[in-house]
């Protein structure tokens, strides 16, 4: 909730407003534990950096910013009685400074809404109403005690469920002799580390994004550039081509995902056309289109990932529940399937379901940050990659890590998993510039593939899972096959 | 207000741990058995892992020159 005091206002209704001019109806705003007053139509115009879904004001029809999935919000007072806006339990409209309906003391009030009721009470009173919805006897003591031996009963009933290791049943499986994958492609163009890059479902297109702001779609063939983009910011840290192959979406530290349409005319830039979608309050780290070109998942330093509606930048659902910044995502390969999994600095990797926000199940195994989480082509498993130097394969439907793949010789972090199209293979890129491929059911590392000189930021597979794409801080992508 | 946001996000962590604590799951056993029976069936197709025909991998072609 409100973290800070907010000082004594004497005189709201005719407040200088950061445009300059003075204004009624000001909505006062904090924006990095500054409180400054915004006009109604500079909030519109000024594009202060909140994020955005939309709300019509009841009264002039115009958009207004609603920062209702994180911690503040902004409503004129009308939009708020006239839609009668839920908000979660982090928000609340400081708006006005008067009697407390509880107390009776004249202080600044919150404004806050319980299932549309508006209640004006200063924040002591705030504050004791919470603790009235204890039930006798609870406490925050008592309800430590419960999650903690909640935790313990999880983990001895997925424990109950686990009667033999996933390489013990492997054993009959055929070893894997060392295969034949060598560079085929290197794709030299950036000028800088390459973070990220996606391919195509042509499976020859590819877009690649780096540090210095620049965002090239190859033709892995021919090796030709089909378009680069600069964009603004540096570090571009996520990029993903649309299933359509029209367009590519990409962000970075500037803390958007916008969609670039990919357009033959070699005379537009994508530039031009370029689509904001999403906004977040930290740097981007991942995005990907779901099915359709129309909806885009993100995930954030600011701790959530959120799904967006592409043709209108509106925020569809937003995923809270890791308590660092979330790294990576990936999305359930099935067409049916509404779900997806995320992995953060928090060393949690969680499985949502898309419709309704929840967070489904949730595996804490790793030591140190989850870099990248990737779905098995099956669907049913997960592999996730971390800085403690270990992958980790994860089975849905009994709930529980099956295999790690270290050794000891492995020190650096691993910052990228892919599957091979059986799911046989694993191909994990590490901060020590190599690319171990290891056996996901014997749990064994059947080679190492050399050749990048920089650490491995990303591997790909293609969607034919006739090649691999990797990417690395020298500049470079290689293409293996 | 810390003790507020405390008390409630407490209150959000036993409800999640609830829910998570109720999920149906199976046998690692028959989770591994799955697994390894999707691996086997689609090991055919996996380029990777059994190689296909030089001809038919547009990357391992022989590439003739390019004049820069």
């Amino acid at each position: 909730m409100f973290k800070n005091d907010f000082s004594t206002p004497t005189d709201l209704e005719c407040s200088p407003t950061r445009d300059g001019g003075t204004q009624m109806h000001t909505v006062k705003v904090e924006q990095s534990h500054k409180l400054e007053h915004f006009s109604i139509r500079s909030l519109v115009t000024d594009n202060p950096p909140l994020c955005k879904t939309r709300l019509t004001s009841a009264r002039t029809n115009k958009y207004l910013p609603d920062v209702r999935a994180h911690t503040r919000n902004i409503f004129s007072e009308e939009c708020v009685r006239s839609t009668g806006a839920v908000m979660c339990d982090q928000t609340f409209v400081a708006v006005t400074f008067g009697p407390c309906e509880s107390c009776a003391k004249t202080s600044p009030l919150m404004n806050i809404y319980i299932k549309t009721e508006p209640i004006n009470y200063c924040s002591f009173c705030v504050e004791k109403m919470a603790c009235q919805g204890l039930q006798a006897g609870e406490s925050l003591a008592s309800l430590k005690r419960e999650s903690a031996t909640l935790k313990k009963k999880l983990d001895e009933e997925r424990n109950k469920l686990n009667d033999v290791e996933l390489s013990k049943v492997a054993e009959k499986v055929e070893t894997l002799s060392s295969l034949s994958i060598k560079t085929r492609r290197v794709l030299k163009g950036h000028n800088n580390k390459v973070l990220c890059m996606d391919w195509c479902k042509d499976k020859r297109r590819m877009v690649s994004s780096s540090q210095d702001g620049k965002v090239i779609v190859w033709d892995a063939f021919t090796l030709n550039k089909e378009h680069a983009m600069s964009l603004p910011c540096t570090w571009v840290m996520a990029c993903a081509y649309a299933p359509s192959g029209c367009a590519v979406a990409c962000g970075g530290l500037d803390n958007k995902c916008c969609v670039f349409p990919l357009s033959m005319d070699p005379n537009e830039s994508p530039v031009t056309k370029k689509k904001l979608v999403a906004m977040h309050t930290n740097y981007l780290s991942a995005c990907t289109f779901t099915n359709s070109d129309m909806q885009l998942l993100t995930s954030s330093g600011d701790g959530t990932c959120a799904l967006w509606d592409v043709e209108s930048g509106q925020l569809l659902q937003s995923f809270h529940g890791h308590t660092a910044d979330t790294l990576s995502l990936d999305l359930a390969p099935s067409e049916t399937g509404n779900t997806f999994v995320s992995g953060g600095c928090d060393k949690k990797a969680n499985v949502w379901d898309m419709r309704s926000g929840q967070n489904i199940q949730s595996f804490e195994n790793h030591q140190s940050d989850i870099n990248c989480v990737k779905y098995y082509p099956s669907g049913d498993a997960f592999a996730s990659a971390s800085d403690d130097a270990t992958c980790r394969f994860y089975d849905l439907r009994a709930d529980r890590e099956v295999a790690v793949y270290q050794k000891e010789s492995i020190i650096f972090g691993a910052s990228t998993v892919d599957f091979s199209l059986s799911g046989r293979l694993l191909f994990a890129g590490y901060n020590d510039y190599t690319i171990n491929v290891w056996d996901v059911l014997k749990g064994n590392r059947i080679s190492t593939m050399y050749g990048h000189e920089n650490r491995v930021s990303r591997v790909r597979l293609s969607p034919d899972g006739t090649a691999l794409c990797s990417a690395s801080w020298d500049t470079t992508l290689r293409i293996w096959a | 207000m810390t003790s507020n946001s405390s008390i409630s996000s407490m209150r959000r962590l036993v409800e999640q741990l609830k829910l998570e604590a109720s999920v149906e799951r199976i046998k690692v056993s028959q989770a591994a058995a799955e697994l390894q029976h999707f691996c086997l069936q689609n090991a055919g197709r996996d380029a990777l892992l059994v190689g296909v025909p030089a001809g038919s991998n547009p990357f391992r072609e022989p590439r003739s020159c390019v004049v820069v």
